[in-house]
């Protein structure tokens, strides 16, 4: 079973990738790679209360959902979200577990409520104004095939634009050890039925394993860094202006079978 | 959205381990909270916890999955039938054709608390194995793997409507091709995180939780693991259990209080109707969030109110259960189910009367009823919202 969708609008950010038009270049081999350390700029979408209790993982998410609704040129306030993050907000919850196991320590109402795995998911629809459903998923390793797999479906079941954005940034210590994430990555895609603007896609889940990633020097040291950061072959497919096949990780024996087209 | 058939469905709570426990509780009136003793938990209050997991493990090639959500998984898993009807879809369809769909707000983070709290001086965390327990992907990947499917796999994470999300999600895999049918639901354990969580909110109950009360001071968390098979229904299928509609939101107002009129709360139940090609009227039972909050279950009542004025039995079955959180949608689904097959309203537990404030048809004591399609509410933090309707399939 193959899902056909167009991409009509892309946001990226990465260390040394800020924004499409600049990672595109890049990724398409025309400009050198130069590694620079990434800050997940403020949200200027939400109110100053709201932006305050933002964290890092959040602001990359807005980041990369405005860039790429805007690319696309749609109302985000009409769109349908799926946000796809594999460590989602640990940054916050290593917070709390710290204070769980620290004696007298207590955790804060703000620290609970920005722990949940929607929390991007809802400060995007707080940010734009939006009571259009959302799902928020996981997927480890396979988080970023998953959640273009998820949303591609949507896209075709319900014959509507979807918002991809997936999101994953380091965890602090202790857990850093047990689930090594060593740079934030993030994209997102507008993803809309029939033909894009940006590429089109035609997906489907597939026995075997992904392919050897093949990346212009020095981006290729990212895709490990994140498990975001694995769509970077899909990203140079696109940059490169498509026609090409190719395979992300989804699970220990599937993979996500992608041909691009321009 | 297609009709689906419910070809099989489970449930394990405080309320019963499997549906028979769960009718019996639900008939009886029996709930299955108790005073917390776990150690380290927020004191003075209630709990709704499945005991009959704790010994359990996972089959040897699983055992890297060892922790309590796995362990009660692995007990949701062993009732009803469940893994037989899910066997039998996989010779109907092939095993990469059924996908795994489900919801859960922790996962196994207990696994990382346990871990945290036995480490040393160099601060390490040690003994488990992360990607398998605390991680969210650990929960589809366990049941994929625990049932021998290959379809899509699926952690939904959307905090309070993570198992519902799991029936109406499923229900775009199936309708956009990608699976002919799928495992959904949900599982959420006891873990400190959430428990402090509430307790930093002031929102935990002193007692057992008695949602809709006048007098109502808040949640008792529960865990849960509860699961479905879905199935494109036929047309032989008329008069067996399905979900008939589901319906999504997003309030858009903040992080953790609901829009006070319940603006999301509207807008998600009326799209499930929608989706199912229902009118208010054609609802005979609405299983409410109805946490025991005082904001929330307000909210759910006007929003209520709204769409149903006083015409509708509603209630919250969280008095026998507590608030399972990324469970309850999937819980709630198997009271959807037992409502519609055993013609019961099940009345709030351990309220006397319902708050006088109240305008929507809140029950407190057992009412049989002929109940043919059920309307099941899931609220959640970042203004997530969810409905489903449950009931027989036209």
């Amino acid at each position: 079973m193959t899902l056909a969708v167009g991409i009509a609008g892309i946001g990226l950010l990465g260390p040394g990738l800020s924004g499409w038009p600049q990672a595109a270049q890049i990724l398409a081999g025309i400009v050198p790679y130069v590694a620079a350390p990434l800050t997940p700029p403020a949200p200027t979408l939400l109110p100053p209360t709201e932006r305050r209790r933002t964290g890092p993982s959040v602001r990359l998410a807005l980041a990369v959902a405005a860039e790429a609704v805007q690319d696309s040129g749609l109302p985000p306030e009409e769109l349908d979200t799926v946000f796809a993050s594999s460590n989602g907000e640990g940054v916050v919850i290593t917070g709390i577990l710290d204070a769980l196991h620290t004696e007298g320590g207590a955790i804060s109402p703000t620290q609970f409520h920005n722990s949940v795995h929607n929390a991007a998911a809802g400060y995007w629809g707080i940010a734009v104004g939006s009571s259009r459903p959302s799902v928020s998923l996981g997927g480890h390793d396979g988080v970023v095939a998953t959640g273009l797999l998820h949303a591609a479906a949507q896209v075709v079941a319900l014959r509507a634009p979807v918002l991809l954005v997936a999101h994953d940034v380091p965890l602090p210590a202790p857990l850093d050890a047990m689930r090594p994430t060593t740079d934030a990555f993030a994209l997102a895609f507008v993803l809309v039925p029939g033909k894009g603007a940006r590429g089109t896609l035609r997906l489907a889940q597939q026995s075997g394993p992904a392919d050897a990633p093949a990346l212009p020097a020095g981006v290729a040291a990212l895709h490990d860094a994140n498990p975001v950061a694995r769509a970077l072959p899909l990203l140079a497919a696109l940059a490169g202006g498509g026609g090409m096949v190719l395979h992300l990780p989804l699970l220990e024996d599937a993979r996500l079978h992608i041909e691009v087209t321009a | 959205m297609t009709a689906l058939r419910i070809t099989a469905i489970t449930a394990t709570s405080a309320m019963g381990v499997g549906l028979a426990a769960m009718r019996a509780a639900l008939h009886g009136r029996h709930g299955g909270l108790t005073p917390c003793d776990l150690p380290g938990m927020p004191p003075g209050i209630w709990i709704g916890r499945v005991r009959e997991a704790e010994g359990l493990e996972p089959p040897a090639p699983l055992a890297a999955f060892a922790c309590r959500n796995t362990r009660l998984v692995e007990l949701a898993l062993r009732q009803d039938g469940f893994a037989d009807a899910v066997a039998a879809a996989v010779a109907r369809h092939g095993a990469d054709r059924v996908a795994v769909v489900l919801g859960t707000s922790t996962s196994g983070i207990e696994e990382t608390e346990q871990a945290w709290a036995r480490r040393g001086a160099d601060g390490v965390l040690s003994g488990y194995d992360y990607a398998r327990t605390h991680d969210l992907h650990a929960l589809p990947r366990y049941v994929r793997a625990r049932l021998g499917l290959r379809g899509a796999c699926v952690s939904i994470s959307t905090a309070c409507t993570s198992g519902a999300r799991a029936f109406l999600d499923a229900g775009m895999l199936i309708a956009a091709g990608l699976a002919d049918a799928a495992v959904v639901g949900g599982a959420d354990t006891l873990c400190r995180l959430t428990l402090h969580g509430f307790g930093s909110l002031e929102l935990l109950a002193r007692g057992p939780t008695r949602p809709c009360a006048e007098d109502r001071d808040g949640i008792s968390i529960g865990e849960a693991a509860a699961f479905a098979l879905l199935e494109r229904a036929g047309p032989d299928d008329a008069g067996r259990l399905g979900l008939l509609g589901a319906g999504a939101s997003s309030d858009g107002h903040h992080m953790s209080s609901p829009h006070p009129e319940g603006h999301g709360a509207v807008t998600a139940m009326r799209a499930a109707l929608d989706s199912a090609g229902l009118a208010p009227h054609d609802i005979g039972y609405v299983n409410m969030h109805g946490t025991g909050t005082r904001a929330n279950d307000a909210m759910e009542d006007r929003a209520i109110t709204r769409i149903f004025g006083d015409t509708v039995p509603c209630s919250s079955t969280k008095g026998w259960t507590g608030h399972t959180l990324g469970a309850s949608g999937a819980l709630e689904a198997a009271v959807a189910a037992i409502a519609v097959e055993d013609g019961l309203v099940p009345g709030c537990l351990g309220v006397d009367r319902p708050d006088p404030s109240f305008a929507s048809r809140i029950a407190v004591t057992n009412t049989p009823a002929r109940i043919d399609r059920v309307l099941s509410n899931s609220f959640g933090f970042g203004g997530s919202n969810c409905a489903l309707v449950i009931g027989r399939l036209a």
